[in-house]
């Protein structure tokens, strides 16, 4: 899918990748304005008030339970792990689209990641901060949540490292570190943007704090292209551990519905496809009210919706799999465990799970569809509900009736599990609002290499740039 | 310096100050220009092998740690394993090599670009702002030895360049 169009009779049916008619100049007023100016916008301001609201519902919430204890969460024997551990994989796995759009697109060549990817990055980082809070507060102590890490201390005692619980912590701290490199790395240059942009010498400060005296040395381009593509490249095999370790919290057990062997890759599908969910939840409200449509184009949203589609038949084909191996492992537990979920009592959490899931997104296969904004963003919505569903059929579904019928117990959430929840979207809300005002949305040196006259031109004669030309050959960063 | 409008400008201008002699040339723009590093004569960057050193030794890092805790100093039986049980080491052994590999690329581009750096003579030229937005420098240093104050100057016009001023050091 490169951008190159040699041959000039050649009109790219596709919408471009970046809006017609921008010079490097009004791109970068474009974006770094939205830092710049010096007013709050209302809509900015009301969003961030709820967004808080909640967010203080959430820090209320970790109180109590930190006074209290796991008890005022509707866990029980025998469903140990309930929305905490749903919501702690549903998290993860929305931030995992971030790292894929930044990394693996970077690396497969597909240039209209250099818009979305500083963004989608930054939700990668603000849903792997909510998710760590649920492995840190549901230890019971989590005042001696340290004894996690490998310190010589006085007990004479190691950490299990046979564990998938300690290689999450080790996974999800790798991952939660090298994202805010990668993210922090692409941001340094754009910081020199703002710092030689900014009017007020306190802003001046701040950006060349941050900027690092960035100057956009020749040999610093180089060297800084080389390590932005080695981090892509370190990112990618991150990426697909983590939430393969994760998946071994399940899979390494032994109850039905846990032990297969499908989890890793089944998981991972899951959680890319969740976070390109989240990525158009968050994408298509950010770029209408910050007018960003020639930035974040229809060709983005068609391509997003078509990862959603691809990883959406996966995870279908992760169900009808798991149906295959109950029905073909003769297993008694196995076979109980298919039907509990189809006809038990969360039945309907089930079927609720393969409507999103499965039902819903076959829309995306309409091509007016998938440019219909409003469709897209419900659909977004329905996969966003949907991916959490399925951590609920995997997690309770599986520990309320396990091998002996003496030890079934339903299980009911209460206010706490539901508080905290919507406590970790308000903070994750909050974390992107200020996110999307005080720092550039869009990495501009990215989109500055789209345009048309970034290319060097290697013939001596003077070439014509044809206004129409649609996405025309354009240097790939990164090549 | 000199200052150019386009990429191509810079690049053809680049290449000239390459083939009329000069070595200590520096080059600006506002996003990475792959043909203006090669053409300012700079090929070879060692990220890569700051990235393979971290990667290697976060990797032994995270064996030494396992094996020293799990074998050595608290060897316990879970489950029947074996005490050097090295698949269930490795997917610590793959974050701790990834988690130093990362900070090798990081830290490596980071200190092998002399930053930070906050204060560069090139700031004081008033037009370098558009260094990071829309304009492209060449800057021939003068303690090369092809350098001359009205020789260089008018090469540098020469090459189309649309201003061209001295950097106080």
């Amino acid at each position: 899918m490169a951008d190159n169009i040699e041959n000039k009779g050649y009109v790219d049916p596709r919408p471009p990748v970046i809006g017609p008619g921008y010079t490097f100049e009004s791109l970068t007023s474009k974006i770094a304005d939205v830092v710049f100016m010096r007013r709050f916008q209302k809509g900015w301001l009301f969003g961030l008030g709820i967004a808080f609201l909640l967010a203080l519902v959430l820090f209320n919430s970790i109180a109590y339970l930190v006074l209290k204890g796991v008890g005022i969460w509707g866990n029980n024997v025998p469903v140990g792990w309930a929305f905490d551990i749903i919501n702690f994989v549903w998290w993860i796995g929305i931030g995992h689209a971030g790292t894929l759009i930044s990394a693996i697109l970077l690396l497969l060549r597909q240039s209209w990641r250099n818009s979305i990817n500083r963004f989608a990055e930054a939700m990668t980082l603000f849903a792997v901060a909510c998710a760590g809070l649920y492995p840190a507060l549901h230890t019971g102590r989590p005042w001696v949540d340290y004894w996690l890490f490998p310190y010589p201390n006085t007990m004479g005692m190691w950490p299990n490292f046979r564990s998938p619980l300690m290689w999450d912590v080790f996974a999800v701290s790798t991952y939660a570190t090298v994202s805010a490199i990668f993210w922090f790395i692409g941001l340094i240059p754009d910081f020199g943007t703002m710092r030689d942009t900014a009017k007020q010498p306190w802003q001046r400060r701040i950006f060349g704090i941050l900027s690092m005296g960035w100057r956009g040395d020749a040999r610093h381009w180089h060297r800084y292209e080389s390590a932005y593509l080695l981090l892509a490249g370190l990112s990618t095999p991150l990426v697909l551990s983590v939430h393969s370790i994760v998946s071994f919290d399940f899979s390494v057990g032994i109850i039905p519905g846990w032990h297969a062997t499908i989890f890793p890759p089944y998981f991972v599908a899951g959680a890319v496809y969740a976070g390109f969910a989240m990525v158009l939840t968050i994408g298509i409200p950010v770029r209408k009210f910050y007018n960003l449509e020639d930035f974040i184009t229809l060709r983005h949203i068609r391509n997003m919706c078509k990862v959603m589609l691809a990883t959406g038949l996966i995870v279908g084909y992760g169900y009808l799999m798991e149906l295959f191996f109950a029905w073909y492992s003769g297993n008694t537990y196995e076979q109980f465990m298919m039907k509990n979920r189809m006809f038990g009592p969360y039945g309907y959490m089930y079927w609720l799970l393969i409507l999103c899931n499965i039902l819903v997104p076959q829309l995306l296969w309409v091509k007016k569809f998938r440019e219909n904004l409003l469709v897209i963003f419900i659909v977004s919505m329905f996969i966003n509900v949907g991916m959490w569903l399925e951590r609920f059929v995997i997690i309770v579904m599986s520990l309320h009736r396990d091998f002996l019928p003496s030890s079934w117990r339903m299980y009911s959430p209460t206010v706490f599990d539901f508080s905290m929840f919507f406590g970790t979207i308000g903070l994750f809300l909050t974390l992107m609002f200020l996110f999307l005002r005080f720092v550039p949305i869009i990495p501009m040196f990215e989109m500055k290499v789209m345009l048309p006259q970034a290319k060097v031109e290697e013939d001596e004669k003077a070439a014509e740039k044809e206004k129409g030309t649609l996405g025309g050959a354009v240097p790939q960063f990164g090549d | 310096m000199a200052r150019f409008e386009t990429p191509t400008e810079v690049v053809r201008a680049a290449r000239a100050t390459h083939e009329a002699g000069y070595r200590k040339v520096n080059a600006y723009s506002p996003f990475p220009i792959e043909e203006l590093s090669e053409a300012i004569g700079f090929h070879k960057d060692h990220v890569s092998k700051t990235v393979l050193l971290g990667g290697l030794t976060g990797a032994a890092a995270g064996f030494a740690l396992q094996y020293f805790t799990s074998v050595i100093d608290y060897p316990i039986n879970v489950g029947g394993r074996p005490l050097f049980s090295l698949p269930s080491f490795v997917p610590i052994i793959f974050e701790t090599g990834i988690l130093l590999a990362a900070f090798g690329a990081a830290l490596g581009m980071i200190i092998m670009n002399n930053l930070p750096q906050p204060y560069h003579p090139v700031f004081n030229v008033p037009s370098f702002k558009r260094a990071s937005r829309d304009a492209f420098f060449i800057c021939i240093k003068s303690n090369d030895p092809k350098f001359d104050q009205a020789g260089t100057r008018n090469f540098l016009l020469g090459l189309g360049a649309k201003e061209v001023t001295d950097v106080e050091a």
